[in-house]
């Protein structure tokens, strides 16, 4: 009985020690760049009071006044959450789109030779578009609504998946796929057991990339077509032509955390299902 | 024994492109014979194995095998990083439609006999080089095959892993005589595991010369310091640095 009482505290206090030392840690990685936020604001409010003289004060107003006007000002609030939400329904179902489409596209790429050959330079040529140049002509075509943003969305984040898928699929090892061979293993078998398992890492990679394209993408698509339901870049427009800089900062404020969010989401997902045995999503789970 | 050929090359040659990678390769391995094949580098022993295999094919001459089953071990232990080491053991039971609980029972018996038992549900990733290589073995034991490639596996490993793993080897040899093709840079590993030990020359590749080897199974690494066993592994290593 003393015994296990004992070994129980023995066996407490190095757990204790490891939760004390990994505190340490976490306060050791995050210490500094909250400290770099300070830094930050401190800079901001030096601009604000000591650079810009009181009737330019507006073109950067101090960091409590956009708080209080952006985030505590309810038909503000209700405007900006309005947009988010529609910027990001028009990002996913863009990403989600180039996702089906960019990851059939490298699936028959990694198929046959030919097909990559006649497909790569299309896909290559698709990134190096000046999307900026392609909007006013796909509102011409599908109109200024959510399809011709979801359509600019498409376009953005279509590159990174479909590269990423490719290698990925690609990058299964040549002796595996000798086993393959010699087990008569189906096209269909050989895709689904090892062409794709392979290429989940790089698949993931490629989903966080084009997500935070597809953000992008949303608010320019938005920023431009101008009409319909307004998103986080019609509000933009809207905030500036109106020099209303607190609601503007705010609303620059919610594009970059929805950017985050879904950087942050599709890390966290990658990790989830591939962490346990890619090394490089399992380092990504220690940051 | 009676000579019961396993395989037989019938004046192989192959070429790729103006390159004759394998010239006049005439042999055969009987059932149950262990043979080591040495050779200075890009000899054309990798090629040998992809033949004997049937992944490739040759350009001209005849390869016969009475057998389909064949295991192949590579040089590297080539297991899937997202399966655990015992699906990683099951795959060519799947490629053979073996049913689902007849594979996973025949995967946690030759994952015993490898003695990694108790790494079934690892990734290959929590693993070390050796256990790596092992789980490589278990994979190809698990369709029980006649005629075992062996491609240089464990010419990555360090010392004390490598000779580990050679007794275990010639502790499943000597429990099952499967047939064997054993590529290696290591005259000393050549002499120790095999039956027979063939010198490959380069450009083009063929045999040069062969020695067999007379000490029973299963062997004593301590057999590694006769003067016997010294005395071979002498004239294999001049035959290599002839054929060099």
């Amino acid at each position: 009985m003393t015994g296990s009482m004992e070994a129980g505290m023995i066996d407490s206090s190095p757990e204790e020690l490891s939760r004390y030392a990994r505190l340490k840690t976490q306060f050791r990685i995050g210490l500094p760049p909250v400290l770099v936020f300070f830094v930050f604001l401190g800079l901001w409010y030096v601009v604000t009071y000591f650079v810009l003289s009181a009737d330019r004060r507006w073109l950067l107003p101090p960091p409590h006044q956009v708080v209080a006007e952006g985030f505590f000002v309810g038909s503000t609030v209700t405007e900006i959450l309005n947009g988010l939400w529609q910027s990001t329904k028009v990002a996913l179902m863009g990403l989600g789109l180039a996702f089906l489409f960019g990851f059939s596209m490298a699936l028959a790429m990694s198929q046959a030779k030919w097909i990559e050959r006649s497909l790569y330079p299309w896909a290559v040529a698709s990134q190096t578009v000046p999307i900026l140049a392609l909007v006013p002509m796909i509102g011409f075509w599908f109109g200024f609504g959510v399809l011709a943003r979801v359509i600019v969305c498409f376009i953005i984040s279509l590159f990174p998946i479909i590269i990423n898928s490719l290698t990925g699929l690609l990058s299964a090892d040549r002796e595996l796929h000798s086993l393959f061979t010699l087990h008569n293993a189906s096209r269909w078998r050989r895709a689904t057991r090892l062409q794709i398992p392979a290429a989940l890492p790089h698949i993931f990679t490629g989903l966080r990339t084009a997500a935070g394209l597809s953000v992008i993408g949303a608010i320019v698509g938005d920023f431009f077509f101008g009409r319909g339901e307004p998103g986080l870049g019609l509000l933009l427009d809207k905030y500036a032509s109106r020099l209303q800089s607190e609601e503007l900062f705010t609303t620059v404020f919610v594009a970059c955390l929805l950017g985050i969010a879904v950087f942050w989401g599709f890390g966290y997902l990658g990790r989830r299902t591939v962490g346990d045995w890619d090394p490089y999503w399992a380092e990504e789970g220690l940051t | 024994m009676a000579a019961n050929p396993l395989i037989t090359f019938t004046d192989v040659s192959v070429r790729f492109g103006h390159i004759t990678a394998i010239n006049a390769f005439t042999h055969s391995v009987d059932s149950g014979e262990f043979v080591s094949l040495v050779g200075p580098s890009g000899c054309g022993k990798s090629t040998v194995l992809r033949l004997a295999s049937g992944l490739i094919q040759p350009t001209t001459g005849d390869i016969e095998r009475s057998t389909d089953n064949v295991g192949y071990v590579f040089q590297d232990p080539t297991l899937m990083p997202w399966r655990t080491v015992r699906k990683n053991v099951e795959l060519l039971g799947e490629l053979e439609d073996i049913d689902p609980g007849e594979r996973r029972q025949r995967a946690d018996e030759v994952l015993e006999l490898v003695g990694l038992s108790d790494f079934a549900n690892h990734y290959p990733l929590q693993l070390s080089g050796g256990m790596k290589m092992r789980a490589s073995l278990a994979r190809s034991l698990l369709l029980e095959p006649d005629l075992f490639l062996f491609d240089e596996p464990f010419g990555a490993l360090d010392q004390i892993s490598r000779a580990r793993l050679n007794d275990e080897l010639i502790a499943l040899y000597a429990d099952r005589r499967f047939g064997s093709i054993f590529v290696t840079h290591s005259v000393d590993e050549a002499v120790y595991l095999a039956t027979r030990v063939l010198v490959m020359c380069s450009r083009p590749g063929k045999i040069v010369a062969e020695f067999s080897v007379p000490f029973d199974y299963p062997r004593d690494p301590s057999i590694r310091y006769s003067p016997e066993f010294t005395k071979i592994a002498g004239s294999v290593a001049e035959a290599l640095e002839e054929a060099s």
